[in-house]
């Protein structure tokens, strides 16, 4: 309205300088938003209070002899979504994913404490059958390690082990794992061939089609990737965000862009410590932890 | 992506689908910064109040738009990496939608004047002419900026870009105009005033039309195109296309 002022200067018979006034200029600010239309629509973010749980883990504590290894994990892992754990070495994060499916039991000085429940069934209670719970919760290891036998028998052999012996069932069986790994294209034709002969990147999809055979609730990876070329690489990425249609997915990951190209959720471990837990956008935006970001932006250590 | 840079699908079918998804929020942004541009002219021409007012009230949604797009772009950037083309496509949407928000708020100045105008002298003035030639040339500049963006034509970016010199012209034409109108009588310089604003503000959303021609033009051809001359950016875009 200092306008109105200025403007007195000039002396007109008809006009009381009002008409000199910008009514509507300023009365609505040309920077408002809608703030609810960016909540609403502002893209696909995950919200871990809403997802099923698949499993919980529980003031879980794990010791290798008199070190601590694991410290107080409080978490629940989503189910059919893909959730990384990230850290630098020796941070407890294949620790925590091999206690899953209790691969450390096969480690003689390991004790742990607190719960690991899957379905609401603790793990680690003594009516727990571990082959049983290994046949839920499948494991893929950083290194490929196919069988020496042919692409078939590597794919069929967890059934035959259950007992299952009905050629068509088992054939329908390894061309659906086979194509679930996203490997049925690439060895159709060569079925009977020794394993051995497929490239890194075709053995590790081998191995995940030999986990998804059996049918599992959860596969754990480990490092599936790191012994990978980029291409290869990007394949099995691919094929862990088809696969959490059907399964949840644990991995475990040095390369933490890996982690935010393929999981929808990722913890942060450091020193046997869950630092943070969150939908993977926001982890990798704006972390909560100041540790987290130091990080993940590379000002570790 | 839908472009003549790379027609061949990522590994990662999901990168395909969010590049090609906020490119999509993009152009839409742009379809409602065209069309808020497009009726704050009508509504001054036409002294039309409430289509004047319908402009002011739905920038919000320009705004929301920028805002949306922007944390999708972050959200790809950090979860993607992305890299050569797929990279610069992102820092020229980055860049784009700034332009395309400040588009919607100059749109906006132009309507709250069309308003004041309109109060001010009832109806249309005889100069009005001259601002809807400019801005059909604006419009005109705008809506071929974001279909060179669309089809990632650096050509048809380079083609709109040179049209930026012409609205300079006009403004200055109309800008003398006004001033022979104000010198004539004085109670029209309240109206001649407010109407300066307007193709001030159509001058501005030519230039940033012709920033989105440079983006586009990084984006094809990999070449920052700012702050040169006009010719320097014709030589650099038939250089890179021979």
């Amino acid at each position: 309205m200092q306008q109105n002022k200025t403007n007195t200067v000039i002396n007109l018979e008809e006009d009381n300088g009002e008409r000199f006034v910008n009514k509507n200029t300023d009365s609505t600010p040309t920077h408002s938003m809608n703030l609810g239309d960016i909540v609403e629509n502002g893209g696909e973010k995950a919200n871990l209070a809403e997802e099923k749980v698949a499993i919980s883990v529980t003031d879980f504590n794990l010791f290798y002899g008199s070190k601590q290894a694991l410290k107080d994990i409080n978490m629940t892992i989503p189910e059919k979504k893909v959730t990384a754990f990230i850290g630098p070495s020796g941070c407890g994060k294949s620790t925590l994913l091999r206690s899953f499916n209790r691969m450390n039991d096969l480690i003689d000085s390991v004790n742990v404490s607190g719960e690991i429940s899957i379905d609401g069934e603790n793990i680690f209670d003594k009516m727990v059958n571990v082959a049983d719970l290994r046949r839920r919760v499948g494991m893929v290891f950083q290194k490929p390690n196919p069988f020496p036998k042919s692409i078939y028998e590597n794919v069929a052999y967890g059934l035959r082990i259950q007992g299952v012996n009905d050629r068509r069932t088992i054939d329908a069986v390894v061309e659906k794992s086979l194509k679930g790994a996203a490997l049925w294209d690439e060895v159709k034709d060569r079925l009977d061939d020794l394993a051995m002969g497929l490239s890194g990147g075709q053995q590790q999809r081998l191995v995940i089609a030999r986990a998804i055979a059996i049918e599992p609730e959860i596969i754990l990876l480990d490092e599936p990737a790191s012994a990978l070329d980029p291409i290869s690489t990007l394949k099995v990425e691919e094929l862990i965000y088809e696969l959490k249609n059907n399964f949840t997915i644990v991995i475990v990951t040095h390369n933490m862009q890996q982690a935010a190209r393929v999981s929808d959720y990722t913890a942060y471990m450091y020193l046997g410590e869950l630092v943070e837990f969150n939908d993977t956008s926001t982890l990798f935006t704006n972390p909560e932890e100041k540790m987290t970001e130091d990080y993940i932006t590379g000002r570790y250590g | 992506m839908p472009n003549n840079l790379n027609s061949s699908n990522h590994i990662s079918s999901r990168v395909d689908e969010e590049l090609q998804n906020v490119l999509g929020n993009v152009l839409a942004m742009g379809g409602l910064a065209e069309e808020q541009l497009t009726n704050a002219i009508e509504s001054l021409i036409s002294s039309d109040v409430p289509l004047a007012s319908a402009v002011v009230d739905k920038e919000i949604q320009v705004n929301t738009m920028e805002v949306r797009i922007d944390q999708e772009c972050t959200n790809i950037l950090a979860r993607r990496q992305p890299a050569a083309t797929d990279l610069r496509l992102l820092m020229a949407i980055i860049k784009t939608i700034t332009d395309l928000e400040r588009i919607g708020d100059e749109a906006q100045k132009i309507a709250k004047r069309a308003i004041d105008l309109t109060e001010k002298q009832g109806g249309p003035r005889s100069y009005y002419i001259s601002i809807k030639a400019m801005g059909n040339l604006v419009v005109t500049m705008l809506h071929d900026a974001l279909d060179a963006l669309a089809r990632m034509d650096s050509k048809d970016a380079l083609a709109v870009a040179n049209k930026e010199p012409e609205s300079d012209d006009q403004y200055s034409a109309i800008m003398r105009q006004l001033i022979t109108y104000m010198m004539e009588d004085a109670r029209n310089i309240s109206g001649a005033l407010d109407a300066i604003w307007v193709i001030r503000a159509l001058e501005r959303i030519g230039d940033h039309s012709r920033n989105i021609c440079e983006y586009v033009i990084y984006l094809v051809e990999g070449k920052d195109v700012r702050h040169i001359s006009l010719e320097q950016v014709e030589k650099e875009v038939i250089n890179s296309n021979k």
